[in-house]
């Protein structure tokens, strides 16, 4: 089947039990009623969707999804499975949170579908944790990694942050060695970023006291990525490490721009063309949840932009002749001189059909990707 | 033509003063405009002056007064620029007139170019009278202002009308001293023809229109004349006067008239400013006196941020310079930067001002090379070279010595900021020559300062040391001996020859060390990690690094926020427009100019 005939499914929980210092995602703690209204509107907005592309993958993601009841869970799969057509072996995810999910959640989350587990760690350092806000510790991690293996899941991601205030090599050593040593699928890395609005911008963005300096960011950086190379990861995108087999298939199709339809306060959506997002305030959400915003639609030229700066994301990189094929003109004529310059620079590297970053490219990511944009 | 009923006259002031607004009420209260027709300015032409709120070029309006002794008058008001800049066309347009208004504001009272156009005036022989305005400033003084100009310049201002040119109070008074006060112009109808060019444009209809002061005798068309100082002969088209803002042909032009000829004259260059234009057929005995060649004190390379667009920036020039006899320039090349040209200007404002020009009129992206003056280069060999581009300075071993220009300045300032400015002025290497108190509270502060020292931010310096108190003029004064040096500047090891300046030995340390800093702010970050080096001859005397870029962070991109990654990304190639690649480094096309803003803390 085309991959343009198959599209991805995002669910959006924007319910935490509390949210982190570092967190700008469209989260916040709310009321079981307010769920339970926010779950109907959820179920009101996949029924009111008709596509009868078949789901390679569903996302559902947060917030902390775990935070809802299980059965609300199970509801929107039920929901999505009637008005989809999902495929036999599609990648179902849903993220949990250490300390929100009991052995009741995982049967439910079974019987829904759901065969893959992405846990919000992000060090296995209490201090740390307690540094970003987080509600676990690191026992209350094991407890739920534990019992999610023992409930049969067999593909489990570990979120794990990195350029955190403090954090010292051997911190994260520590860390990465006692994550690899259960033996996760999957394995997110990526640095704390401060974002604005956040209790972290507001504590650090001044005077960055404690935060590690340029120098340090990248030893911990390139720590990161030689420990798991050698410990069986697949470095595969600039942030993502995986067994391999075990790659994200929802977020690499992502990169690869396919097709995904996005549900609940805020989700974005690519669909024919057109980015867009579903209303970010939630009563207006709960009174229309089929209301969308800020309707992009996308040119030729904003294609091939993001075919390029989402797909080099990938560390296999980008076929030259799936571009050629994908547009009316092709790859040489497009960004030939461009890609020719960053060859010369040593930041991209052509390996027959494909064109990836190199080392040096991964470190001046966004820069090669600005190289892609038109005047 | 009955000459007792003209009068032609000009208005004379220190900047922001208020002359071109009382230009407008005259003109708007002689009736020939309706006020409808009124522009803000509308002697001010072009939409730079008016923004700038400055007179670029001179320009001239015939207006007819009906005066309270029921005769009409012709004004003939010619309007002077009002800039230091420009100082040889003011002396040109003030000999166009007979009588000149003197305005002083009622607030600030007497500034240095009030003094300096007011001499400027009386060496010409002109009447002048005074005329105090902004009388309705909270902070005006005009009681104070009269008794300072009866003091400081010595003419009477008992009777000076006091008004406010901007809300139309005591206009009516001002048009009837006109009547009362400027002479009318003398001159023999009948004697040769002998006619003073005080400005010409180019039109692209009528080609060069000459403005004149016909002095004695009468053209009309088809009168061949010439132009004396130029040799270049024509005939005539047109004669005509200034409306405003239109030119109003007209059967003849006779002694005492001004106006203007047009003559198929493809070129500024042939209608010198101050020429004499005469009938070559009955040419008068003597030219007028004053001409002047005008020279250029300020030069610049000017090139495009585009090469391709040499041959754009090459006609721009070319166009620019049919309206304006000061520019001057020729081609040169430069290793950084290419193709373009050396250009001379009257000095910083003119440059600032043709800079924009180009910009704006023909929308092209330029990069400026730092200002220079003309140095003289006295070489071993016993010859001498003016050097107007730091890059031709000869091997040290061939140079004797150096000479830089030096002008007289005159800074009026209040006397609590006199220590300050005397500062300033001995940290540019002035030569104090007097002080006198011009009443209590002001003085009048002469020194000798080199020009390199004041065309880059002098006046700007002036004012911030001054809180806006202190008002300048100078005047070339000649040529002394300096110990000069030539900084080069090298960016990745490379020498970038567009960078290049020249300055005194005592100060070199310093500003090179400035520089350096300055370029680091700059230059954005490379791959690469990027010496920035200044260096006399090949003793490196200061140095920054620009660091390598900053390597990305280890950031998650999912499906939410992909437009917003593209903002991102977009705003950091933003900063990648206007670079001028040297070597393998980019450099901001403004990082040319960082010599300018070495005194900025």
């Amino acid at each position: 089947m085309n991959h343009k005939d198959r599209i991805g499914l995002y669910i959006h929980i924007p319910f935490c039990v509390r949210k982190c210092d570092y967190c700008d995602f469209l989260s916040f703690p709310a009321h079981a009623d307010v769920q339970l209204s926010y779950m109907d509107a959820l179920c009101k907005q996949i029924d009111a969707t008709d596509d009868d592309r078949s789901v390679a993958s569903v996302y559902i993601g947060g917030g902390t999804p775990s935070v809802v009841a299980p059965e609300q869970i199970e509801r929107i799969l039920c929901k999505l499975n009637k008005r989809f057509c999902i495929e036999k072996d599609a990648e179902i995810t849903i993220e949990v949170n250490p300390g929100t999910v009991t052995g009741a959640h995982f049967d439910c989350y079974k019987r829904a579908g759901i065969n893959r587990l992405s846990i919000g760690l992000q060090s296995a350092w209490d201090d740390e944790l307690k540094l970003l806000g987080r509600i676990h510790d690191y026992q209350t991690f094991l407890q739920t990694f534990h019992a999610a293996r023992e409930h049969g899941f067999d593909n489990i991601n570990i979120d794990l942050m990195t350029a955190l205030p403090d954090q010292t090599a051997e911190k994260l050593q520590h860390s990465l060695s006692a994550i690899t040593a259960l033996f996760p699928e999957h394995i997110s890395a990526y640095s704390l970023i401060l974002e604005e609005d956040t209790p972290f911008y507001e504590r650090y963005a001044k005077e960055r006291a404690g935060l590690p300096d340029e120098e340090t960011e990248r030893k911990l950086y390139y720590l990161t990525r030689d420990f798991l190379q050698e410990n069986g990861f697949k470095h595969y995108e600039i942030s993502n490490f995986a067994r391999p087999g075990y790659e994200s298939r929802h977020n690499s199709a992502c990169w690869r721009r396919q097709d995904y339809l996005g549900f609940g306060l805020g989700a974005s959506s690519l669909n024919h063309g057109m980015r867009y997002h579903n209303c970010r305030d939630m009563e207006t959400y709960l009174a229309d949840p089929c209301k969308m915003e800020e309707m992009l639609v996308l040119s030729e030229k904003d294609c091939m932009e993001e075919f390029m700066f989402l797909g080099l994301r990938m560390l296999d990189g980008i076929s030259v002749s799936d571009f050629s094929k994908t547009f009316s003109e092709p790859f040489d004529e497009v960004f030939g001189d461009a890609a020719k310059r960053l060859i010369d620079s040593g930041l991209l590297e052509r390996e027959k059909d494909h064109l990836k970053l190199t080392d040096q490219g991964i470190d001046h990511g966004n820069y090669v990707f600005s190289c892609f944009l038109f005047p | 033509m009955d000459r007792s009923k003209i009068r032609n006259f000009c208005i004379i002031a220190h900047i922001d003063h208020g002359k071109s607004t009382l230009a407008d009420r005259i003109i708007e209260r002689t009736g020939l405009l309706t006020s409808r027709e009124m522009q803000a300015q509308v002697l001010d032409n072009m939409d730079l002056e008016r923004e700038r709120g400055i007179t670029i070029k001179s320009q001239a309006v015939r207006t007819v007064y009906r005066a309270n002794d029921g005769e009409e008058y012709i004004f003939n008001l010619i309007d002077t620029p009002g800039h230091v800049d420009f100082n040889y066309e003011v002396s040109r347009s003030l000999a166009a007139c007979d009588g000149a208004i003197l305005v002083v504001d009622a607030a600030q009272g007497i500034e240095a170019q009030t003094l300096a156009n007011v001499y400027l005036a009386l060496d010409h022989d002109l009447d002048v009278f005074p005329v105090i305005n902004k009388i309705d400033l909270p902070s005006a003084e005009p009681d104070r202002v009269a008794a300072e100009i009866e003091d400081v310049i010595g003419i009477e201002a008992e009777d000076a009308p006091r008004i406010s040119a901007k809300n139309g109070i005591g206009i009516d008074e001002v048009l009837e001293q006109i009547v009362a006060k400027i002479p009318p112009p003398t001159g023999d109808e009948d004697a040769p023809l002998k006619a003073l060019i005080f400005d010409s444009i180019y039109d692209s209809y009528k080609g060069v229109i000459v403005f004149l002061r016909i002095m004695d005798g009468r053209v009309s068309k088809g009168t061949t004349v010439r132009m004396m100082a130029t040799g270049a002969v024509s005939e005539v088209v047109e004669v005509g006067t200034f409306g405003a803002g239109q030119f109003i042909p007209c059967e003849e032009l006779s002694a005492g008239m001004v106006g203007y000829l047009t003559a198929s004259i493809k070129n500024v260059r042939d209608t010198a400013v101050g020429d004499t234009v005469t009938d070559h057929t009955r040419p008068c005995a003597q030219a007028l006196p004053g001409y002047k060649k005008v020279l250029s004190m300020v030069f610049c390379g000017v090139y495009p941020a585009d090469g391709a667009k040499y041959p754009d920036l090459r006609d721009a020039l070319e166009k620019l310079q049919l309206n304006d006899a000061s520019l001057h320039y020729e081609p040169e090349t430069s290793v950084a930067l290419g193709f373009g040209f050396r250009c001379g200007f009257l000095g910083l404002l003119h440059l600032e001002v043709i800079q924009e020009r180009l910009e704006r009129e023909y929308n092209l992206d330029l990069v400026t090379t730092a200002p220079s003056v003309i140095y003289k280069v006295h070489k071993t060999d016993g010859t001498v070279m003016d050097l107007t581009n730091p890059t031709n300075l000869p091997d040290p071993s061939e140079i004797d010595y150096m000479e830089e220009p030096v002008v007289s300045a005159e800074i009026m300032v209040t006397t609590e900021f006199v220590g300050s400015i005397m500062e300033l002025c001995q940290e540019r290497r002035g030569r104090y020559i007097s002080m006198e108190y011009m009443e209590e509270t002001r003085a009048l502060l002469k020194y000798d300062l080199p020009l390199n020292e004041i065309i880059y931010d002098f006046f700007d310096a002036l004012k911030s040391r001054s809180r806006g108190y202190a008002s300048f003029d100078y005047d070339m004064k000649g040529y002394e001996r300096s110990e000069l040096v030539k900084l080069d500047i090298l960016i990745n090891h490379e020498e970038v020859d567009a960078l290049s300046f020249i300055v005194h030995a005592d100060s070199a340390y310093e500003r090179g060390r400035r520089m350096c800093e300055k370029l680091k702010e700059e230059i954005p970050r490379h791959l690469f990690e990027i010496p920035i080096q200044a260096a006399i001859g090949s003793k490196i005397i200061a140095r920054e690094t620009v660091k390598a870029m900053r390597k990305d962070v280890l950031a998650k991109c999912y499906g939410g926020d992909i437009t917003r990654k593209k903002k991102l990304l977009e705003k950091q190639k933003e900063g990648k427009k206007r670079m001028r690649q040297i070597g393998n480094v980019e450099i901001p096309q403004k990082a040319f100019m960082s010599v300018l803003k070495l005194d900025e803390s």
